[in-house]
C-alpha cells in the first residue's frame, strides 16, 4: 500500500522547488553547497531501495556548487538554474564520466565530450549530481529492461517509476535533484513523470539539440525537462533549449517568451478531449480524473470538446516500425571495434556477433531484429515504408484538428504505476503503455505530463496537454493552470523518512 | 562467336575540402594514424553529421562539368552494412534522388570522340583505411587489421556512366579524362597512387548485334590506368572463355590480381547485398536553388571537349591539338592571349608547345612566375614573320625575354640580334662580297650549286650574322644571274 503525506519533510530547506530553490540562493539564505549535501543525503537515504542513479559525482558535484556558490556571493548568478542540483538520464554523453545507457555493452565507457545540453547545463551553472536509470538504450516503459538492475517507484517500491527515464523521474518525485532531464522518443518523459507525480515536458522536435544524446530513434528522440512543477519544468527547459550547429535537425530560430503565459489562464481557449485515448484499458481512476479536469478547465473559461483523431488507432503500430528500423541503424556502431565491450573472436565477424548478443538484452535485441526486418528488401514498402505514410496521415490529421482546438488533452497513460514484472512476459502488453503519448512523437509536436491527483491505491496520475508544432507559449499556458486547478501537493511517503 | 564488351565505369573521387563531410575534422593526406578524428567520424555514441556546404557546391560542379540534370530535391540515405572501417556500421549516402543526374562525358580515343552516357553522381562519406598485417596485405592471410578512421568522413563523388564504353581502351581513355577533368576542376588531387581517386569497372560480354546486356561482373583492385585496361581486357577474355564454352557468367565481385594478371572472385552470393537503405533522419533533405546553380554553372572553367573542339575549329591539325590540349593551364592561357594579340594559330602552337616549354625549362622557372606575355609572344612572332629575326636568333630573345631583359624588341636591340631585311643594304653586302669572290662566281656558274650556300655564309659573317639569309639567298640569285 503506498504512502502519501501532504506537506514538507522535517528539514527546512527539503522539497524546495527550483523556483523556491533559486530564491533563497540569490538572497543568500541557502547556499549551493548546504543544498546539494541535502539532496545527496536524500540520495543515500534512498537510494539502495530507489535505484535512481547509476552514477553519482561527488566531486564533480561539490566542485561546481562551491562555484556556483562564489557566483552567488558575489551577485553574480549565471541565471536561473545557478547553483541547482540536476541530473540528466545515462544516454546523454558527460565527457570522463560513465555513460552506460544502461546497457552491458557500454558498461565503463567514458565519453571523451559532453552532449550539448550538458555544455548548456554546465554553462547556466547548474550542479550535475549525476547519471539517472533508464530502460536499455531507451527502449522500454518501466525501466526494468535496464541491465543493472530496475528503478522502484519512489510512492510504492514495489511497483515501477515508468520509463525509459524511469530513473530521471522518481529523482526528483524523491527530491534527490531539483531537476532532471530525460529523452522522450514515444513517451519516455511523459510516462514516467505522471507514474512518479512530477512534470514532464516533450518539446517540438528540433527545439533541443540531440548532440551527445545516444540514439535510440533519430526521427523521434527529443531530450526534456522533469520537475516538480509545470515553472520548474520551463527553467529546465529553457536553460538548454535553441539552435544548435552541431545537430542538422536542430530548427534554426531561437526560442520566444513562453514564461509570461503562465498566468494568462483559460479563458478562450479551445481544449479537446481525444477520444480514441479513453475507454477499455484504461484506468477508471485515470478517466474520471481525466474527466474532472476537463470540467474544471471548462469552468475556467475553456471552451471544451472531444476530438476524435482515428489515425491514433494506428500510432502505436507505426511507431513500433519507425522506431525499430532507425535503432537497428543507430545501435549498429556498437560492435567492439572502438570503444565498449568486446568478446573476441576468431574473425571481426565472430567478434561483432558476439559482443552484441552478450552486449544487448532482450529488448534490445528484439528491436534491432524488428527494425531490421522492417526495412529488408521485399519487406520496406509494407512496414518501414507504410509506416512513414500512416505518420505523415498523423500529422495531417493533427493539424486539421488544430484547426478546431487549440490543445489536445488525455491520460498521459492509460494505468498508474504497475508492478514490477507485471508486464515483463508480453512485451506487447508493455508496448500499449505508450499509446498516449506517441502520436506527439511521430507529429513532433509539443506535449507535457502534469500530475493531476492520486487513485485509490495512493499512486499518481498524469494529465497530458499536447499542442501543435512550437506551440510551447499555449502548452505552457495550459499546463500551468491545469496543475493550479490540481492543487497537487502529495509527496511520496519516504520523503517523509529522510 | 563476336562477343561485344559491354563496359561501365564507377569512379569514386575524394574531394579536397578543408574539412570532412560532415565534421570539422581536416582533411589531409599522410597524417598520423587517428589524428583527424572527432566524436561524428569515429561514429561514438550520441554524435551527429552535419552537411559540408562547400563540399555539396563542388559535386554540383563536377555534375555541371560532366552535362548532369541537377536535382531539385536530393536526399541522403543510410547504407547499412558491418564492417571494421566503417565506424557507424552504415555510411551516410544517396540512393534514389542523387545530387546530379543523366549526363554525359566526351572522351578522345584514338582520335575518336566517344560520348559516354553518365547515370548519376552522388555524395557520400569515405571509409576508415583497413591495414591487413600478414602476408599480402589482404584480409584472408591477415594475423591482424589495424584501423586509421583518418579517411572515414572524407567527402566522396560516386560518378557512375552508362554501359556506353566497348573496350578496354576505351576504358582507360574515359578513365583518364576524366581524372584529368575532376583535377581541373580544382576539386580533388586525383592521384590513384594516393587513392584520392579510385576506379570500378562493370564488365559484361554479349554475341555481337545483341540489344540484350549479359550478366555484369565488378571489377575491383585496379591501381593504374594501365592495370585498369589490363584487368578489363583479361576478365573480358575470361567471360569469352565461358561464353564459348557454354558455360554461365556468376554475377560477383572480382578482385584485379596484378602479379598473376587475372581476377579472383572476391565473395560468392546469392543475388546483390540489401543495404535496407532508409532516408538519413539526422539530416535534412537539400534543396538546390536554381540561381546558385546557375553560378555554379558561370564559374566553370571550359572543358577538355569544349577546348579540342574549339582548338580544331581554330585550324590547328589533329596533333597540335592534342599535345595543346595535353598541356597545363599557363601554357594554354598563354596560347589563347598569344592568338588573341594577332599571331597566326599554327605558328603560335608551334613555338608555345616547344621553345617555350623548353626556354621556360632552362630558366628553372614554372611559367607564372616569368614576365612572358601573350601580346610579347605574339611581337616576337611577328618580327620573325617580318624578317626581322631569324628564327635561331628569336630562340634568344626569348629567352631574354625570360629572364627578364625587356620586351622582345628591346632584348633584340640590346643583344644585337636583329636581323637586316633591307634590301639596299643586303645588295650591297652581296656586291662587295660577289667583287671578292671571282672564283667562287665562276665555279657557281659552271654548275657548282652549292657554291651557292658559301657565299651565303659570306655574306652573313660580312654582316655579323643579321642579314636576312633568304633574302641573301634571293639577292645572291639575282646578281649571279
Amino acid at each position: 500500500m503506498a504512502g502519501h503525506s501532504p506537506g514538507s519533510g522535517s528539514h527546512e530547506t527539503d522539497d524546495l522547488t527550483i523556483g523556491e530553490a533559486a530564491t533563497r540562493l540569490r538572497s543568500r539564505s541557502l547556499t549551493s553547497s548546504g543544498l546539494l549535501e541535502v539532496v545527496l543525503d536524500r540520495a543515500s537515504m534512498t537510494e539502495a531501495e530507489l535505484h535512481c542513479f547509476l552514477t553519482i559525482d561527488h566531486e564533480g558535484a561539490r566542485t561546481a556548487a562551491a562555484a556556483a556558490d562564489d557566483r552567488l556571493a558575489a551577485g553574480r548568478p549565471l541565471g536561473q538554474l545557478d547553483g541547482i542540483p540536476v541530473a540528466v538520464k545515462d544516454n546523454f554523453c558527460t565527457r570522463g564520466l560513465a555513460t552506460t545507457c544502461s546497457s552491458q555493452i557500454l558498461a565503463g565507457y567514458r565519453p571523451p565530450y559532453d552532449a550539448t545540453v550538458v555544455t548548456r547545463l554546465r554553462q547556466a551553472g547548474a550542479v550535475l549530481v549525476g547519471k539517472t536509470n533508464l530502460d536499455e538504450f531507451a527502449m522500454g516503459s518501466s525501466t526494468e529492461n535496464s541491465a543493472f538492475g530496475p528503478t522502484r517507484n519512489p510512492w510504492d517500491p514495489s511497483r515501477v517509476p515508468g520509463g525509459s527515464s524511469g530513473g530521471s523521474a522518481a529523482a526528483v518525485a524523491i527530491g534527490s535533484v531539483l531537476g532532471a532531464f530525460g529523452s522522450d522518443t514515444g513517451g519516455s518523459i511523459r510516462q514516467p513523470a505522471a507514474l512518479c507525480g512530477v512534470v514532464g515536458m516533450k518539446p517540438t522536435y528540433g527545439l533541443v539539440s540531440r548532440y551527445g544524446l545516444v540514439a535510440f530513434a533519430s526521427s523521434l528522440d527529443q531530450i526534456g525537462p522533469l520537475g516538480r512543477t509545470v515553472s520548474d519544468a520551463l527553467d529546465l527547459f529553457e536553460a538548454v533549449a535553441g539552435p544548435d550547429p552541431l545537430d542538422a535537425t536542430s530548427y534554426p530560430e531561437p526560442l520566444p517568451d513562453i514564461r509570461s503565459h503562465l498566468d494568462r489562464g483559460m479563458e478562450g481557449l479551445r481544449v479537446g478531449l481525444v477520444e480514441e485515448l479513453g475507454g477499455e484499458g484504461y484506468e477508471p481512476a485515470v478517466s474520471a480524473a481525466v474527466g474532472d479536469m476537463m470540467a474544471r478547465l471548462e469552468k475556467e473559461g475553456a471552451e471544451v470538446s472531444e476530438v476524435s483523431l482515428p489515425s491514433f488507432e494506428v500510432a502505436l503500430s507505426a511507431y513500433y516500425l519507425i522506431a525499430p528500423a532507425e535503432c537497428s541503424a543507430n545501435l549498429a556502431r556498437f560492435d567492439g571495434v572502438r570503444y565498449g565491450l568486446r568478446v573476441g573472436g576468431s574473425t571481426v565477424e565472430e567478434m561483432m556477433a558476439l559482443t552484441r548478443a552478450e552486449g544487448f538484452g532482450p529488448e534490445v535485441t528484439r528491436r534491432i531484429l524488428l527494425g531490421t526486418y522492417a526495412l529488408s528488401a521485399g519487406y520496406y514498402d509494407a512496414f518501414y515504408g507504410q509506416a512513414q505514410r500512416v505518420r505523415t496521415l498523423l500529422i495531417n490529421e493533427l493539424n486539421d484538428a488544430y484547426r478546431n482546438v487549440d490543445v489536445l488533452v488525455s491520460p498521459a497513460s492509460p494505468t498508474t504505476a504497475f508492478a514490477l514484472g507485471a508486464k515483463t512476459q508480453d512485451p506487447l502488453s508493455m508496448y500499449l503503455a505508450d499509446v498516449c503519448t506517441i502520436p506527439s512523437n511521430l507529429s513532433g509536436h509539443p506535449a507535457i505530463s502534469v500530475p493531476i491527483g492520486l487513485d485509490p491505491d495512493g499512486l499518481p496520475i498524469g494529465f497530458q496537454v499536447m499542442a501543435p508544432a512550437l506551440g510551447e507559449p499555449r502548452l505552457f499556458r495550459v499546463a500551468a493552470a491545469v496543475e493550479r486547478l490540481a492543487e497537487f501537493k502529495a509527496r511520496p511517503a519516504m520523503v517523509g523518512r529522510s | 562467336m563476336n562477343w561485344e564488351p559491354v563496359i561501365g565505369i564507377e569512379v569514386h573521387v575524394e574531394l579536397r575540402t578543408a574539412s570532412k563531410m560532415f565534421c570539422g575534422c581536416a582533411v589531409s593526406f599522410g597524417e598520423d594514424p587517428n589524428t583527424n578524428v572527432c566524436p561524428t567520424c569515429l561514429g561514438l555514441p550520441g554524435a551527429l553529421p552535419v552537411i559540408n556546404a562547400t563540399a555539396m557546391d563542388w559535386i554540383i560542379r563536377i555534375g555541371l562539368a560532366l552535362r548532369c540534370e541537377i536535382t531539385s530535391h536530393s536526399v541522403f540515405h543510410r547504407k547499412n552494412y558491418f564492417y571494421a572501417d566503417l565506424p557507424k556500421n552504415y555510411q551516410i549516402s544517396q540512393y534514389d534522388l542523387p545530387v546530379a543526374i543523366n549526363g554525359s562525358f566526351d572522351v578522345t580515343v584514338d582520335g575518336e570522340e566517344l560520348r559516354v552516357g553518365i547515370e548519376r553522381a552522388h555524395m557520400e562519406e569515405d571509409t576508415g583505411k583497413s591495414l591487413h598485417q600478414g602476408e599480402g596485405g589482404r584480409i584472408h592471410a591477415a594475423t591482424a587489421t589495424l584501423l586509421d578512421f583518418n579517411r572515414s568522413g572524407v567527402p566522396l563523388v560516386e560518378i557512375v556512366s552508362r554501359p556506353d564504353i566497348r573496350s578496354p581502351a576505351q576504358a582507360r581513355a574515359y578513365a583518364q579524362d576524366l581524372r584529368a577533368l575532376v583535377a581541373e576542376l580544382g576539386v580533388s588531387d586525383a592521384r590513384m597512387e594516393e587513392g584520392s581517386i579510385r576506379f570500378d569497372a562493370n564488365v559484361s560480354v554479349r554475341p555481337y548485334g545483341s540489344a540484350e546486356l549479359g550478366t555484369k561482373v565488378e571489377i575491383k583492385n585496379m591501381n593504374s590506368f594501365r592495370s585498369l585496361e589490363r584487368a578489363i581486357a583479361a576478365e573480358i577474355d575470361r567471360q569469352v572463355g565461358l561464353g564459348e564454352r557454354g558455360e554461365t557468367v556468376i554475377q560477383e565481385t572480382r578482385h584485379w590480381d596484378e602479379d598473376a594478371g587475372v581476377t579472383h572472385s572476391m565473395r560468392t552470393k546469392e543475388g546483390s547485398s540489401d543495404y535496407r537503405y532508409f532516408a538519413e533522419p539526422d539530416l535534412v533533405p537539400l534543396a538546390f536553388d536554381a540561381d546558385s546553380v546557375r553560378l555554379l554553372q558561370s564559374d566553370l572553367p571550359e572543358l577538355p571537349a569544349d577546348r579540342r573542339r574549339r582548338y580544331a575549329a581554330m585550324g590547328l591539325d589533329e596533333h597540335a591539338v592534342a599535345v595543346l590540349a595535353a598541356s597545363d593551364s599557363s601554357l594554354r592561357g598563354l596560347f589563347d592571349l598569344t592568338v588573341e594579340a594577332g599571331s597566326d594559330v599554327a605558328v603560335a602552337a608551334n613555338w608555345i608547345t616547344g621553345e617555350v616549354i623548353a626556354a621556360v625549362r632552362r630558366a628553372g622557372q614554372s611559367l607564372d612566375d616569368t614576365p612572358l606575355t601573350g601580346a610579347g609572344l605574339a611581337d616576337l612572332l611577328s618580327m620573325v614573320g617580318d624578317g626581322l629575326l631569324s628564327s635561331s636568333a628569336a630562340k634568344d630573345v626569348l629567352t631574354g625575354v625570360i629572364r627578364g631583359e625587356g620586351s622582345p624588341r628591346e632584348v633584340a636591340a640590346n643583344r644585337d640580334l636583329l636581323q637586316v631585311s633591307d634590301r639596299s643594304v643586303i645588295e650591297a653586302a652581296v656586291t662587295q662580297v660577289l667583287a671578292s669572290q671571282p672564283e667562287a662566281i665562276a665555279r657557281y656558274r659552271a654548275g657548282e650549286g652549292k657554291v651557292l650556300g658559301f657565299l651565303v655564309g659570306q655574306v652573313m659573317r660580312a654582316t655579323g650574322g643579321k642579314a636576312d639569309p633568304k633574302l641573301v639567298n634571293e639577292e645572291l640569285r639575282s646578281q649571279l644571274g
